[in-house]
């Protein structure tokens, strides 16, 4: 295995050809390539799912699946984007940038990275396979509540093993991460010098490492009271269902802020580039940051004031969740203060990021209406709860992630990317994305039960509007897909440095970067 | 033993992780298939099981080949002692997971049920509880038999793996192999008496919340101890080939960290399963 | 003061909103609130939202005005500050001074919601998969709740009432002016109780009773639905409350007493009598799983046409319905009472391709249950 590895360690600059390169690769930018290529079509194929859900829900009544395909079809959408599409995306960036931006040669542990990487692909193939196993895939919802998912046939038992990998695959990601992080930065780089992407998969992949051993305790129980007998979440035995929501929330709520802190990251770097101007309140935004992270351990009954809590609970997790939106303003607060008085270009990173600090703001805000209580009572599993996350997800996450394609492609491939069809993406996204989700606001309000796959006629309206608006969002994708093939294959040749503003380290390498990023540590001043 | 000082060492493209993963892909069908009363599962987890093995052979064979041969500088010793930290500090979560399930039965679930009267007529709140439905009595485990002797066996076994520890940074090889040889017995002593506690266990994984946290969390606990004991009989093994020198041993250590680690899980399971 | 103001701006956004919702279906708001509480929940969400709106324009025009101002294709030149204390902790201040005026009115609801005690009234009301029970607790009235949209509808095969999908065949009816108390649980899984125009969204448990009430003052029909993902046909377990005065309440009630049906659990019944009720029992609790032809669902639910069970032994078919099997097969004695159970396997035996010919009596499911 090892023999060419005794002469020179950093020189094994022919790896092997085809299939078996990317396969047994220990390079972090393959790595990365493969996470981001997963995600993509994680996306897409996730996002087909939405396109049917959206697609039975066009008109009241049964039209293209029965009720239970329809529920298998929610969860699988809601799982496979959160573990498919939208974390590996992050991953996939912190394996391309964190070794570059801190200066070293690659990732800690390059073996045990590739293995973080291929445990993705049988975890997804075990999600879909199981659409076509007896019984169907698991429709229990993707927060898999007991007793429901202990009723499921053999899907269920495939999702539990998917979502064991794909813990595996996040703690083992995590640790690698945290350790590059800490232990491989350049001479001078120090903590308080670091991007601010960098910080913010450090305090992420610190959440992932505390959450993510929690669910794989949860579905383990899920599976030991599906076959084994045990009475976990059986009150007939002492249980508790409800035992298994505290469980799964400890983990969801912080798995939330997972999914939101490396678009902080993200954003953080491209606003000041296009600003021209430093990120203003750096140390706030860490200090933000980690308070974020902190807090998010102390809210996860908010995803229960429904169940029947004593008074005091519902008040104290009430309150701890509003407090949140403090840090989390001072964030907005930088990047707007960011922009002032800068000498702004607007080219389709920026475009992407400016409406991320728009949209995820009001996903923040319907967040804090959820927050209050009483109101959560009004509108606790409605659609208004799935417009709340999908303006934090799809206009937050997601569209953090696109801005960050925009802006490393260059780096990446060597290739700018076509301007004009990334400003088009970028409208046809933004634009498509409030016609699909903003009336799912007034079908909350209104009453509209979420998880379902027929309506009442007072909810037809803006269900049509928002089903026309999604089959535009998902073909507005496919233009992304033509900017990035069209990117890797051709076009303008990119300098080592694109963008005017910019100013970590990744930009002092050439584009594309070469196979090891930095072979002799660069020094920080 | 040179040190690399050319900075720092990637490996080069490796087979593992692939075989890795194959591994558990069989493993999970395997289950699967086992757990539907489906043709084949047991062939399936059967071969998972034997990929896996291969490939940790494979792997840490690896490992141990490039660290013997001093491709690890100070840099990547540093960088295990991180990634052992963060590791044990998942499986806290891990074991925190199903202690949180103990206490959540303990102080909510089973009083509150006992106030259900418009359901539950009958039932008073107590623990150990197999809850309101299932009525048959049962034994409960007691503290101060085999447990109490266990929780004496580990401890003691912490105790020789720190004085095997000083044998190898004094370099005295002796001392390392024995107190080594010593805490490989007392580890499988452990795993013998508790399986002998499990066999003759008057209660079962269905016997309510009582017995299914009973046996997951000493079953996962065990587990951690054969893997741990697993991870001690390699770091004899190589002590016995000469391995490790007085300042380069942190396979050593980290078994030792792990070992630690599940003794102090233990200390929890003896007050908070058994004895309180 | 607060709550004034709150009131006031509300009242004029509701006329300003109802202006806008012209056409029935555009609604915008939450629905009209029937209860006090709900009306509590309605001014906080419109002045929580109108915060959000203030915070929002007074963040994103600075952020417009940037954008708009110092942009390159201006000639602006980039500042260069990054940092200022006053302005960073003013931020982290403000924020958390609305917060706490946000909290408040909040707070007190809860309580308000919380407050079960005097009440006039306790319903019982235990979630099934899919329909609802409700139990009169000390009238000895109780009953099921079903779906009553036809199937027809559903499939689009006829045109859609305009209660489609919201109307149920027994809705719960209560007095108006008095306070209720519902005890929630469930049998199965968990559903979700929510009816919005009350402001009640409780979860039923399986294992756990939780309370909740309601005074409601204006006579009506209000509708909800189950909010809580409890499988197949979730989206089809609506909740209608009627709301008429005590007096229609207790006409209402004393019609129930007399309306429960009695059968004769020593008489002998034919095969006939016994499969025409068995139909009525088996498309109302079974034929949601195991379908209406007998065929199951592949995969989930088996078909109990050609099943060796129902035509197999009685013993063993009468004791897999009485309860359940699997886990996943519910219950049915304490739903279904000796009749209703001896006519369903009846029904079952000889419908579809199953001609076992055997009429099975009340008295013989009597002898089975435990
Ligand atoms: C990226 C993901 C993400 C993020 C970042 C958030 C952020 C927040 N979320 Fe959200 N949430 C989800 C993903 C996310 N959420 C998902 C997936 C669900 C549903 C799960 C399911 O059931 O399937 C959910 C559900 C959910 C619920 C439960 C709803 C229900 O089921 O009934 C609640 C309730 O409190 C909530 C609250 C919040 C709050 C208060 C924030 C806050 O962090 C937001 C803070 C931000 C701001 C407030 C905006 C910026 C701030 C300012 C400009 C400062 C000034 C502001 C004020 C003073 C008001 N979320
Ligand atoms: C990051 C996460 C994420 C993202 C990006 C999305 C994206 C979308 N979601 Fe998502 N959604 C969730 C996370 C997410 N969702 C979660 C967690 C749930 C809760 C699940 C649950 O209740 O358990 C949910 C639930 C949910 C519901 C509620 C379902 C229900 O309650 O029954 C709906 C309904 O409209 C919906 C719609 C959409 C739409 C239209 C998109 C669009 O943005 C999608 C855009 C479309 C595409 C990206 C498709 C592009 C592809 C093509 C055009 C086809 C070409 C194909 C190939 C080339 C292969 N989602
Ligand atoms: C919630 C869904 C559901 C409802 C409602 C339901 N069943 Fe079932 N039934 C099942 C499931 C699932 C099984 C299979 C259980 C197993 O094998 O573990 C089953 C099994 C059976 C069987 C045994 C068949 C076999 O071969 O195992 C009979 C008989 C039966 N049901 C009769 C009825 C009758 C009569 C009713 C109505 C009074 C009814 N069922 C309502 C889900 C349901
Ligand atoms: Cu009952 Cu949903
Ligand atoms: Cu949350």
């Amino acid at each position: 295995m090892d023999a060419t590895a005794h002469t020179h360690d950093l020189g094994h600059e022919h790896p092997p050809k085809g299939i078996m390169r990317w396969l047994t690769t220990t390079n972090h930018k393959d790595i990365g390539t493969l996470y981001l290529w997963f995600s993509l079509i994680m996306f897409l194929s996730a996002g087909s799912m939405a396109l049917m859900i959206r697609a039975e829900l066009f008109e009241p009544g049964l039209q293209f699946f029965q009720p239970d395909f329809f529920n298998q079809l929610t969860t699988l959408h809601g799982l496979l984007m959160i573990f498919g599409a939208i974390m590996p995306a992050f991953v996939g960036f912190a394996n391309w940038l964190v070794p570059m931006m801190i200066g070293a040669p690659d990732m800690a542990f390059a073996r045990m990275n590739n293995w973080s990487f291929w445990l993705l692909p049988p975890a997804a193939l075990l999600l879909l396979g199981s659409f076509f196993v007896p019984g169907g895939a698991a429709a229990a919802g993707w927060t898999l509540y007991p007793p429901l998912s202990i009723q499921m046939g053999m899907g269920m038992d495939m999702t539990i093993f998917a979502i064991h990998l794909m813990g595996i695959s996040s703690i083992m990601g995590s640790i690698n991460i945290i350790t590059t992080i800490l232990n491989l930065r350049a001479p001078g780089m120090s903590l308080m010098k670091m991007p601010m992407f960098v910080w913010t998969w450090l305090i992420t992949a610190y959440l992932l490492i505390a959450v993510m051993p929690v669910l794989a305790g949860a579905v383990t129980m899920l599976l030991t009271d599906r076959h084994f007998g045990t009475h976990f979440f059986n009150p007939a035995g002492g249980g508790d269902p409800l035992m298994y929501e505290h469980i799964f929330w400890f983990f969801g709520h912080p798995e939330v802020y997972i999914m939101i802190l490396p678009a902080f990251g993200i954003v953080s770097q491209i606003i000041p580039t296009f600003a021209r101007k430093p990120l203003f309140g750096y140390a706030s935004m860490v200090y933000a940051t980690a308070s974020i992270a902190i807090l998010s351990f102390t809210v996860w009954a908010h995803h229960m004031f429904t169940v029947g809590m004593p008074a005091a609970g519902q008040l104290f997790f009430m309150y701890a969740t509003m407090l949140i939106a403090v840090p989390t303003g001072v964030k907005v607060f930088n990047w707007v203060a960011t922009m002032w008085r800068g000498s702004m270009t607007f080219e389709t990173p920026m475009l992407f990021a400016i409406a991320f600090v728009c949209l995820f703001t009001i996903g923040g805000f319907s967040g804090l209406v959820l927050a209050l209580v009483p109101v959560d009572i009004q509108l606790h599993n409605t659609y208004y709860v799935v417009a709340h996350f999908h303006y934090v997800l799809f206009s937050g996450a997601a569209m953090s992630i696109m801005a960050g394609v925009y802006f490393w492609l260059p780096k990446w491939t060597g290739h700018m990317y076509d301007e004009r069809l990334g400003k088009l993406h970028f409208w046809t996204t933004t634009i498509a994305f409030n016609i699909t989700f903003f009336p799912m606001h007034f079908l909350g309000l209104a009453g509209m039960p979420r998880r379902i796959p027929d309506y009442a006629l007072q909810f037809t309206t803006f269900n049509q509007v928002a089903s026309v608006g999604a089959f535009l969002l998902g073909m507005s994708q496919l233009i992304f897909l033509v900017v990035v093939l069209k990117c890797i294959r051709g076009g303008k040749k990119a300098p080592s440095k694109p963008w005017e503003g910019a100013d970590s380290l990744e930009w002092t390498l050439p584009s594309p970067a070469p196979y090891h990023s930095f072979q002799t540590p660069p020094v920080v001043k | 033993m040179s040190e690399n000082k050319q900075g720092y060492y990637v490996p080069t493209p490796s087979i593992w992780p692939i075989v890795g993963s194959l591994a558990l892909l069989s493993l999970a069908i395997g289950a699967t298939l086992l757990f539907n009363d489906l043709k084949g599962g047991l062939p399936m987890l059967g071969i998972g099981f034997a990929i896996l093995v291969y490939m940790l052979f494979g792997w840490f064979g690896t490992v141990i080949r490039e660290s013997e041969s001093g491709r690890y500088n100070r840099q990547v010793d540093t960088s295990f002692r991180w990634s052992m930290s963060w590791f044990i500090f998942s499986e806290v979560m891990f074991f925190s997971a199903f202690f949180g399930a103990l206490f959540y039965a303990r102080v909510i679930s089973v009083p509150m049920l006992a106030t259900q009267k418009l359901l539950w007529p009958n039932f008073v709140a107590s623990w150990p509880s197999s809850g309101p439905y299932l009525t048959n009595a049962f034994r409960p485990m007691q503290a101060w038999g085999i447990p109490a002797i266990n929780t004496l066996i580990l401890l003691t076994s912490g105790a020789t793996l720190t004085w095997a520890h000083w044998g190898l940074v004094k370099n005295n090889r002796v001392q390392l192999k024995l107190g080594l040889l010593v805490t490989v017995l007392l580890g499988l002593s452990f795993v013998t008496l508790q399986a002998h506690e499990y066999l003759h266990a008057a209660f079962s994984l269905s016997t309510g919340v009582y017995g299914c946290t009973f046996f997951m969390l000493t079953g996962f606990h065990g587990l951690h101890v054969m893997l741990g004991t697993t991870m001690l009989i390699v770091m004899l093994v190589r002590s016995l080939k000469g391995h490790f020198t007085p300042e380069h041993h942190f396979a050593f250590e980290a078994a030792a960290w792990y070992w630690h680690f599940v003794d102090v899980v233990w200390l929890l399971l003896f007050i908070f399963v058994y004895w309180l | 003061m607060l709550d004034k103001l709150v009131a006031r701006t509300g009242g004029g956004v509701a006329l300003m909103l109802a202006s806008l919702s012209a056409r029935a279906d555009l609604q915008y708001n939450l629905q009209p609130p029937a209860t006090n509480v709900a009306s509590q929940i309605y001014n906080l969400h419109l002045m929580v939202l109108w915060v959000c709106l203030g915070i929002f324009v007074v963040v994103f025009g600075a952020m417009f005005y940037s954008i708009l101002r110092h942009r390159k294709s201006l000639g602006h030149k980039a500042a260069n500050f990054h940092e200022n204390t006053l302005v960073e902790i003013t931020w982290t201040v403000i924020p958390f001074i609305i917060l706490m005026a946000m909290a408040y009115p909040a707070s007190k609801t809860v309580l308000d919601m919380k407050n079960t005690s005097d009440a006039d009234m306790t319903i019982k009301v235990t979630g099934y998969q899919w329909k609802w029970g409700y139990h009169y607790l000390g009238q000895g009235v109780n009953f099921f709740s079903n779906l009553s949209t036809p199937r027809s509808e559903i499939e689009n095969l006829q045109t859609k009432d305009k209660h489609y999908l919201l109307e149920v065949d027994h809705p719960m009816v209560v007095p108006t002016g008095e306070k209720i108390k519902l005890l929630i649980t469930s049998n199965d899984v968990i559903h979700g109780w929510y009816l919005p125009a009350f402001g009640i969204q409780q979860d039923a448990i399986p294992g756990f009773v939780k309370s909740v009430w309601f005074k409601v003052d204006e006579p009506g029909t209000y509708r909800g639905q189950c909010a809580q993902l409890c499988g197949k046909d979730h989206g089809f377990m609506p909740i209608v409350v009627k709301a008429v005065s005590p007096q229609d309440f207790t006409k209402w009630i004393q019609a129930q007493k007399a309306a429960v049906v009695t059968y004769n659990p020593n008489k002998t019944y034919t095969e006939a009598e016994l499969v025409q009720h068995g139909a009525q029992v088996y498309a109302a609790n079974c034929a949601a799983c195991h379908q209406a032809n007998g065929k199951g669902i592949p995969g989930a639910f088996p078909a109990l046409d050609g099943d060796p069970i129902v035509n197999g032994p009685k013993a063993v078919h009468i004791e897999t319905v009485l309860n359940g099997k699997g886990g996943r097969m519910p219950a049915w004695k304490d739903q279904l009472n000796d009749f209703d159970i001896a006519s369903v396997i009846t029904y079952e035996r000889n419908s579809w391709g199953n001609h076992t010919g055997e009429a099975i009596q009340p008295a013989e499911v009597k002898a089975l249950r435990k």
